[in-house]
């Protein structure tokens, strides 16, 4: 562990502060509130010589992430940020970023999306990509968040994950809040991000010529697919295991996917995710000096989504409590506890086979489907098998 | 689990890239008669795909790329080159 400077900032000015610890070579960024602050930190900061990084000006956040996409694909560490509307303008490159397996790192200063019109916090803009293929990081506090951005960097550019990787806090409350956090060492940060980086993944390069975004269909397509699934589960069981690697360096640990307090004894678990997680801790002490045997599941990986730590979390409990701050239309219900409830069903003795396949122009064939039922009448009698059938890559 | 990419996404090098061979969508080949061809090239240069190859004294269409469209046989003035129906798993 080495010494940390202790400083008062807020939730933009620690993201800014954890982008430039992690020696950026690009940073592409178009303002819109709650981010703004950040990005103008960072701009400021490459104009007084203190950021290295090139910076590029573009005329929307589709151009900020398309510009941060083609400096990871040359090798280079970019960062990009938005909020709401400009996540959504960003959306057929954010797909692009992970299908291509792009190591881009974005903060999201989260926020309502229009309409109604406001620029009030909530999370609705992160649940509008969350099956996007992108790693996302939900925060607590200032000093999760800069600390977020170095595991961010350490996971998008491992070489067994090669994701897009998004760290997410509540605009406002986080956003805009000060708090004090504990700023790590350069040197420290340097040796935490050795292990990755340029090297380590295919990139552009005219001395070895490859192909960037080659076309692909038929089974080919459900082998990227298929190898994105794998790596989004590499980089849940990576994301665990860097937790004590954090600690033994910055000298902070978090608990990996999910964060517990309180929970071991609890007959009422609550799950959350984002800053009123932490005041939920305090409603949790108030009620435990009351009696009541509460506590809370804290989730900080929301994608990859930590089912099987939260099944058995959820497991023997009287009742769970969801708190969430976006809403699924057509479940009438908040996204966290759509997926708490599914990952409650595991432990359900009704058995179950997913079947993925007409991936990329191929035939779902009669005889095909034909073998799914069966599969899935052998499985109804007890005959174990992968969860995931993957029909392209049989 | 059969796995073809060296790759984790979709990037490729001359070596493994993955090419589509437009000729499997074929339901008809065009077929050149040596004989007839004048050498003159328009097959060649009326060919929507560009997959009409110079063969020295004819030209003909290369076949893993040829959809069959038929638009070289139209331009032939000679009438060189005919249309056949490719059969069933051919």
């Amino acid at each position: 562990m080495t010494t940390t400077a202790l400083r008062v900032m807020d939730g933009n000015k620690a993201a800014a502060v954890g982008v430039m610890l992690c020696r950026p070579d690009l940073v592409a960024s178009y303002p819109i509130s709650p981010q703004t602050p950040l990005l103008e930190a960072l701009y400021r900061a490459r104009a007084e010589g203190r950021l290295e990084a090139d910076t590029v000006e573009v005329e929307g956040e589709n151009s900020a992430l398309s510009a941060a996409i083609g400096a990871a694909a040359a090798g280079g560490r970019a960062f990009t940020a938005t909020s709401s509307m400009g996540l959504m303008f960003m959306y057929d490159a954010y797909l692009f970023a992970s299908g291509q397996r792009v190591p881009v790192v974005m903060t999201v200063a989260t926020r309502e999306q229009s309409a109604p019109h406001t620029v009030s916090s909530g999370q609705q803009d992160i649940m509008m990509v969350k099956d996007g293929g992108w790693v996302q990081l939900v925060t607590e506090s200032c000093q999760e968040i800069l600390d977020s951005i170095l595991v961010a960097y350490r996971l998008a550019e491992d070489p067994r994950v090669q994701l897009p990787v998004n760290v997410s806090y509540d605009g406002y409350y986080l956003s805009h809040l000060s708090e004090p956090v504990q700023v790590p060492e350069q040197g420290a940060v340097d040796r935490f991000l050795a292990p990755v980086g340029a090297g380590k993944r295919p990139i552009l390069s005219a001395e070895a010529p490859l192909t960037f975004g080659a076309f692909v269909v038929g089974d080919l397509y459900a082998e990227y697919r298929y190898k994105h699934c794998q790596a989004m589960q590499a980089a849940l069981d990576i994301a665990e295991g860097l937790d004590g690697e954090f600690l033994a360096a910055f000298g902070r640990e978090y608990g990996g996917s999910v964060e517990t307090y309180r929970a071991e004894d609890a007959e009422i678990l609550m799950v959350a995710m984002g800053s009123h997680a932490g005041t939920l801790k305090v409603a949790v002490d108030r009620l435990r000096d009351e009696g009541v045997a509460v506590g809370l599941a804290r989730v900080r990986m929301f994608r990859p989504f930590p089912r099987a730590r939260l099944a058995s979390l959820l497991r023997g409990r009287r009742a769970v409590g969801v708190v969430d701050r976006s809403v699924s239309f057509g479940w009438g219900a908040g996204h966290l506890f759509v997926d708490v409830r599914a990952a409650a069903d595991l432990d359900r003795r009704v058995p179950m086979v997913n079947f993925i396949g007409g991936i990329a122009g191929t035939d779902l064939r009669r005889e095909m489907l034909e073998a799914a039922v069966r599969t899935t009448l052998a499985r109804g009698r007890g005959v174990e098998g992968p969860e995931v059938v993957w029909l392209n890559l049989e | 689990m059969r796995f073809h990419s060296p790759f984790e996404g979709a990037w490729a090098d001359p070596e493994t890239m993955h090419t589509i061979r437009t000729g499997d969508w074929r339901l008809q080949r065009p077929v050149t008669r040596q004989a007839r061809c004048s050498h003159c090239g328009l097959c060649y240069l009326f060919c929507p795909t560009g997959c009409v190859r110079d063969r020295g004294r004819h030209f003909s269409a290369d076949l893993d790329f040829c959809k069959g469209c038929g638009v070289c046989a139209r331009a032939c003035p000679v009438s060189a080159v005919l249309m056949v129906e490719e059969e069933a798993g051919a």
